[in-house]
């Protein structure tokens, strides 16, 4: 060893640094049963996916035409048909909660079908933006489909007017389940919240007590202290990482199309950057107070909506765009979204780890300079 | 009564000096008002569901005037921007693998002379299905721009228009639904981290032991504590609200009073959840470990990214102890809906419940849990 005295000192903090976390168990209990926890919550917890929506119908035409049309949505998986007598009725059942969206055949609605040009009303619930879209999908597939088949069942004349027929194909992930799509981002959340809670309060717990002023006067060097308080906590967090991978894989069958050795790699590397964001929280606010909520402030809630978890890039300002990119998490993210549903990508593994290395990196001296030997 | 006032400058004595506890350091101070800012502004920008960039590519073999009428269309919707025009099938996965199409349409070389003969013409549409609610909206713009094009060829399916009408977000904007559920969501979780740090701090210095031995009660030392933790969550709400109102001009429906009669009794079930948080922990760090296995729960349960009705039955009830999930609610409907006191009574319940159970457990733990 070239550096015997480095070792002596970094082992003896280690020692002290190991010995602390596990005498307080709660601590390692949550950062053990914490992730598995999430994961088993979220996993079947969290969905885009509507199902059997409750839609309001009103029939104002009782013609048989019309009744077609609300066989064809009492078909559709997704959509759950109740009947109302009149608008006024339908409208209380929304105002109540009890339905999403109201589906109004208007009184002259065959006449006009029969004269080329019917219309029908859906009224829609907009206070659940996203939800309020998809029973508007729904509905206009059901009725569109409906039409269709009217079309046939009329038989196309033979010299007709051609169609556009769309074929969608969605890859990486065919069903189109948000699970697969969520499950990867919530190891992201999870590894964020568990480098966050355990070491933001490490430095500045020291600073209150004094001990780390006592520290100064021994030979230890700053960087043997950041070291030894990481090197504890990352064990923790690569028992973490392995229990979400599992959960991920055997639990909830999320493809993992990606090696499993640069998953692993990079999962490492942004636990890593994650402990030591939090190591400098830490060592900056030299307060614990201040730290935690810098720390839920600065990596948790930013990585929870800003770095493309749910809310895609794609569709904010690019002002927004340049702060995620400066966001870890958002790098991780793009990373293990795609290692999990479509493969090694060599580009972006490359680039997207070489990034967070840097911020392991950057943290690393600056934590270190947190701990300079002097006092404000 | 000469009694009952002695108490109640006792408790605002303990009050005046949580307050300032909080507000003594600057950085504390800045702590009370940049965050609640600053997110509320990052946020209500970032946190969007709505497609306004749709990076596409298009691999078109037909290079006829359909597929150049139906490209045209697209373009002219301002959300669907060309990325790049590919020659061969092979650079489809090249483009989707590298983020740089989020849909890409391939266009066969028969398009044209089938629509002419009167056949269907597949279009092929491609999607990147990593984020699978982004590429579920792509694939219905898409649909919907095919259909109107179908529609001016005329023929083929009887023309039903579906005529959409959206109550109280009439462009079914997700920034509607989401930053009056911020409200709720971001000061609570400062006010759960204050309070839960509030006695666990006092533990720790050892300080919260003299506070006992005083003539307050468990009670009186518990309004003092939970009372700034209310205010703060109270200050916090008005900032993100104005920055709604304001800065976003999201129209507010609804009644100023209820809105805060809501508020109001959201934090003090969430301030109720942090003392008691607090009272168990015997140090800042156990505090803020209890806090962040709570805040997760908290806020993915609540409804704020994803809607409570798609949950697992279980969850929906697990759901009743969230008091984010209440709170949201009150705050959206009544800030969106402009819903009255009637149509949403049911969500004060559980709220209250949960303060009735949770202080007077905090208080009882300020004694019974002492090491």
């Amino acid at each position: 060893m070239r550096h015997p005295e480095f070792m002596r000192r970094f082992i003896a903090l280690l020692r002290k640094e190991v010995r602390q976390m596990l005498r307080d168990k709660s601590n390692l209990a949550v950062g053990l049963l914490l992730p598995i926890a999430l994961i088993l919550l979220f996993g079947y917890g969290l969905s885009f996916d509507v199902k059997n929506a409750p839609v309001a119908v009103v029939l104002e035409d009782r013609s048989p035409l019309a009744r077609e049309i609300v066989e064809g949505l009492q078909g559709s998986a997704y959509l759950a048909p109740v009947f109302a007598a009149d608008m006024p009725e339908a409208e209380r059942l929304m105002m109540a909660g009890t339905v999403d969206g109201i589906v109004r055949v208007p009184m002259d609605f065959s006449r006009r079908l029969n004269a080329g040009g019917a219309q029908i009303q859906l009224v829609l619930n907009g206070v659940d933006s996203s939800s309020a879209q998809t029973i508007e999908g729904y509905v206009g597939g059901a009725i569109g489909a409906w039409a269709q088949q009217q079309a046939d069942r009329a038989g196309n004349k033979p010299g007709g007017v051609g169609q556009v027929e769309v074929v969608q194909r969605m890859w990486f992930n065919e069903a189109g389940e948000s699970r697969w799509f969520l499950i990867p981002g919530l190891i992201v959340l999870v590894l964020t919240l568990i480098g966050g809670f355990l070491t933001s309060l490490l430095i500045a717990r020291e600073w209150e007590r004094g001990t780390l002023e006592s520290l100064f006067v021994t030979p230890v060097r700053p960087m043997e202290i950041v070291l030894s308080k990481v090197t504890p906590y990352l064990v923790v967090g690569v028992i973490d990482l392995g229990l979400c991978l599992l959960a991920s894989y055997f639990l909830f069958q999320v493809p993992m199309r990606g090696s499993l050795l640069v998953i692993i790699v990079a999962g490492l590397l942004y636990l890593l950057v994650s402990l030591l964001l939090g190591l400098w929280i830490s060592g900056v606010t030299r307060n614990q107070f201040q730290a935690s909520q810098m720390a839920l402030l600065a990596s948790f809630l930013p990585a929870m909506m800003l770095s493309g978890f749910v809310f895609d890039l794609r569709n904010v300002p690019v002002a927004i765009q340049v702060i995620s990119q400066l966001l870890p998490a958002t790098h991780f993210m793009q990373l293990i979204k795609t290692l999990f549903m479509a493969g090694n990508n060599w580009p972006m593994i490359l680039r997207e780890c070489g990034i967070l290395a840097l911020y392991a990196l950057v943290l690393t001296f600056a934590t270190r300079h947190t701990l300079r030997k002097s006092l404000r | 009564m000469h009694e009952f006032f002695a108490t109640l400058a006792q408790i605002g004595a303990l009050i005046r000096k949580e307050i300032l506890a909080l507000v003594k350091e600057p950085a504390n101070r800045m702590l009370l008002f940049v965050p609640a800012l600053m997110q509320s502004l990052l946020f209500g920008y970032g946190a969007t569901y709505d497609l306004t960039n749709v990076p596409y590519a298009v691999l078109d073999q037909s290079r006829g005037a359909a597929s150049i009428e139906l490209l045209a269309r697209l373009d002219g919707t301002g959300v669907f921007h060309r990325t790049a025009t590919l020659t061969t099938p092979t650079q489809i996965a090249e483009v989707i693998d590298g983020n740089d199409a989020l849909v890409v349409l391939s266009i066969p070389s028969d398009f044209e002379q089938r629509l002419n003969a009167g056949q269907s013409a597949p279009l092929q549409v491609i999607l990147d299905g990593r984020n699978s609610s982004t590429a579920g909206s792509a694939s219905a713009y898409v649909g919907s721009i095919v259909a109107s094009y179908n529609a001016s060829l005329g023929g083929g399916a009887p023309g039903i228009s579906i005529e959409r009408r959206a109550w109280f977000n009439p462009n079914l904007e997700s920034r509607w639904n989401m930053m009056p559920g911020l409200i709720g969501a971001l000061s609570m979780l400062q006010t759960l981290l204050i309070a839960a740090l509030s006695v666990a701090r006092e533990r720790e210095q050892g300080t919260f032991d003299q506070l006992l031995v005083t003539p307050l009660t468990p009670f009186q030392i518990l309004i003092g504590k939970a009372v700034p933790a209310i205010l703060v969550g109270l200050l916090q709400s008005t900032i993100i609200f104005l920055v709604i109102l304001f800065w976003f001009q999201i129209p507010m429906n609804g009644s100023v009073w209820l809105l805060y009669a809501g508020l109001l009794v959201f934090n003090i079930a969430a301030v109720g959840v942090g003392l008691s948080v607090s009272a168990v922990s015997l140090n800042m760090q156990q505090a803020m470990l209890y806090t962040f296995l709570l805040i997760m729960p908290l806020m993915l349960l609540s409804g704020l990214l994803t809607p409570v009705k798609t949950m697992p039955e279980v969850l929906q009830i697990a759901t009743y102890a969230n008091p984010l999930r209440f709170g949201m609610d009150i705050v959206r409907r009544v800030y969106l809906e402009g819903a009255v006191f009637m149509d949403i009574w049911r969500n004060f319940i559980p709220l209250l419940v949960m303060g009735a159970i949770s202080l007077p457990l905090a208080a009882w733990l300020f004694r019974n849990r002492l090491s």
